[in-house]
């Protein structure tokens, strides 16, 4: 009688589906969910007044400004040349593509500090790259360009690999069909190839951007870290830190954690709205 | 336009894809190309629409080269064999698309090419899909879609690779009948690929059977049928039983084999294969035939005999079932085909390599 004991169910696709659900639910609860809760909290125990008071001292209000505008700087940039970047990996043949292409992945894997004393020795007034930069009155280190710098360097890889795979995916019946009616290679590219990989295009940027707000590591060896003038927005909550004032700390981390929020729901409505196609 | 087409090659690295094509097609004219997959059949019309280039050969319309003309110019409706609808455009959007991307002298109106679209939409018999988006639709529905936005440039010449190739049978039938209408309507140079024989032949004015890049025979159904210019023919025809005979004046002859029926050949006397269809094949009853009757099913309208000889040889007769006679297993039977194609053994061994499945339908991916 074993058949009749059977209950007859579908088959789970995950062997012990409930163990491995339980598992990653306890480790998203852990790792992430705490310590965002930790920080709310944290910031509710401020109490407005005090937390706006906080948030909006000039020299927390310059570090926000410097972090804001450089990394839609990084961004800017990033948006453009991971694009071509990507374009290029997947388009063409040439010596070295293999090489280059597992050079994009180096900001990924290069610690940042590494990344951002390198970036320094470069861009340095007596660096290879600064050493021509300097005499045109164009200094990189120790300004919000650095920072920018930086920023790009680091997130760069986000935007090249989120194009890279849906450009290799695109099938190349779509911009053959355009070519037959007509269609110049400009006018193809512009509406054909770009609206289909513009959903992964700005999911790139949008965690470029994310990253670029909270990148620290790299930062810090570049920008010199005025205060007021290139000091970044992380920094200032590691200062508060090592002052002990976990109050000032948490507040501007807090702030932090809301750009990135509100720039994640933004986000997901741009894609969602650069892929309504797709729903049936 | 007439299009001729010259001695074309093309190889892929290695693979020679097209040995020398030559093959004109008039104005107006509805052409099938048939053949077995991967027999250079897409290749061929990607070459005529400017989206591959050949490695030799010509390609001249209307008395014009068109190798050096790119894609954009040939003003040439393509149809894909998976549609390449353009996903992130409404219905109406795809088949407008080649007339809003010419440049603002040539382009009509937007009036102009709303009303374009709304004929095509009509003509298509889609006009409440207008506005959804590729993912919206169905196969059949799709197939329309594409075949909209290429005549919307009001194409010279109309190319198809496989158009019905992924839809279900009752559909195929449907948008058959149909592209015969627009071909009628549009008068379009039509030039269509397919692996489907009935379809081919239902369609075109004439047939042109491909196999591993060449030509293997240019005609009508019925010559196609009856008389295949090669062994290849034969067996892509769905010829799939042959039988080692000898002949003598131009008859085959073979134990239990009566071949009375089939015309007298103009070939030489000796060994030769001879090729037949499971459906041109009767059977009579003859205790002094090798043939055995060993299995018989039916599938409403035909029996599939089987009949086995000492050796282990099968070979599989179809027989229209309220026609067929009654057939008892373990009887012997003489084979009298109705039609039949022979080929020299030299000829069969030559093209013998690979064999395509004609009755199996491609399975794609
Ligand atoms: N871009 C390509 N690169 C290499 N080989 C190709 C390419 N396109 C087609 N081929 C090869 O050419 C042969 C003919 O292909 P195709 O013209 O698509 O045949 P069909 O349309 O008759 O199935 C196949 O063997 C295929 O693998
Ligand atoms: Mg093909």
């Amino acid at each position: 009688m074993i058949h009749a004991a059977a209950p007859v169910r579908a088959k789970r696709v995950l062997p012990g589906f409930t163990l491995s659900l339980g598992t990653t639910l306890l480790y998203l609860t852990a790792i992430i969910l705490i310590p965002v809760l930790a920080l709310i909290l944290k910031g509710a125990e401020i109490g407005p007044a005090r937390f706006w008071a906080i948030v909006t001292a000039p020299r927390a209000l310059a570090a926000f400004q410097v972090t804001i505008t450089a990394a839609v700087i990084a961004t800017a940039f990033n948006a453009v040349y991971g694009l071509l970047m990507a374009w290029v990996l997947v388009r063409y043949e040439f010596p070295g593509k293999r090489i280059l292409d597992a050079l994009m992945d180096i900001p990924f894997a290069l610690p940042t500090a590494v990344a951002g004393l390198s970036l320094t020795a470069l861009f340095s007034a007596n660096g290879w790259i600064g050493q021509f930069l300097e005499p045109q009155g164009i200094s990189i280190v120790y300004t919000i360009w650095g920072v920018a710098l930086a920023m790009a360097f680091t997130s760069v890889p986000f935007v090249v690999r989120t194009v890279q795979p849906v450009l290799e995916d695109l099938d190349p019946a779509f911009e053959q069909a355009a070519r037959t009616l007509g269609a110049s290679e400009g006018a193809i590219f512009a509406r054909v190839v770009f609206p289909q990989i513009l959903p992964a295009w700005l999911a790139g940027c949008t965690i470029a951007f994310a990253r670029s707000l909270g990148e620290f590591g790299a930062i810090v060896f570049i920008a010199g870290n005025l205060p007021m003038k290139t000091e970044i927005a992380a920094l200032l909550a590691f200062i508060r830190l090592e002052e002990f004032d976990y109050q000032g700390a948490s507040a501007i981390a807090l702030v932090l954690l809301m750009f990135a929020l509100i720039l994640l729901v933004v986000s997901n409505r741009l894609q969602a709205w650069a892929m309504r196609f797709k729903g049936i | 336009m007439t299009i001729a087409i010259s001695s074309l090659t093309k190889r892929f690295d290695q693979t020679a894809v097209l040995r020398g094509i030559d093959l004109t097609i008039n104005d107006g004219e509805l052409v099938a190309l048939l053949g077995p997959s991967g027999s250079g059949k897409t290749t061929l019309l990607k070459i005529i629409a400017g989206l591959d280039w050949p490695d030799a050969g010509g390609l001249v319309v209307n008395g014009q080269d068109w190798l050096p003309l790119p894609a954009q110019k040939r003003r040439i409706g393509f149809v894909f064999q998976h549609y390449a609808l353009f996903p992130h455009m409404t219905v109406r959007d795809n088949i407008a698309f080649g007339l809003t991307v010419r440049p603002k002298s040539e382009r009509p109106s937007k009036t102009a090419i709303a009303a374009k679209v709304d004929d095509l939409l009509g003509l298509l018999q889609i006009p409440h899909l207008a506005d959804r988006f590729p993912a919206q639709l169905s196969g059949g529905q799709r197939q329309r879609v594409a075949l909209g936005r290429a005549l919307a440039i009001e194409p010279a010449v109309l190319l198809l690779d496989e158009p019905f190739g992924a839809l279900d049978a009752a559909i195929r039938r449907d948008l058959r009948a149909w592209l015969r209408e627009v071909h009628q309507a549009t008068g379009s140079t039509t030039l269509f690929v397919t692996h489907d024989q009935e379809e081919a032949f239902e369609l075109a004015d004439r047939v042109v059977v491909m196999g591993e890049g060449r030509i293997e025979q240019i005609g009508s159904a019925d010559q196609i049928h009856d008389h295949p210019a090669s062994p290849f023919v034969a067996r892509f025809m769905g010829a799939v039983v042959e039988l080692p005979v000898t002949l003598r004046a131009g008859r085959a002859e073979a134990a239990g084999l009566d071949a009375r029926m089939l015309e007298r050949r103009a070939m030489a006397d000796g060994p030769a294969q001879l090729f037949l269809r499971p459906d041109a094949i009767a059977l009579d009853a003859d205790p002094a035939s090798p043939w055995i009757l060993s299995h018989k099913a039916s599938n409403g309208a035909m029996i599939r005999a089987t009949l086995r000889r000492a050796d282990g040889t099968e070979v599989p007769v179809d027989l229209l079932r309220h026609s067929a006679p009654d057939l008892s297993l373990g009887t012997a039977y003489r084979l009298r085909p109705l039609t039949g194609a022979v080929f020299p053994l030299d000829g069969v061994a030559q093209n013998d390599a690979p064999r395509p499945l004609p009755i199996l339908k491609e399975k794609r991916q």
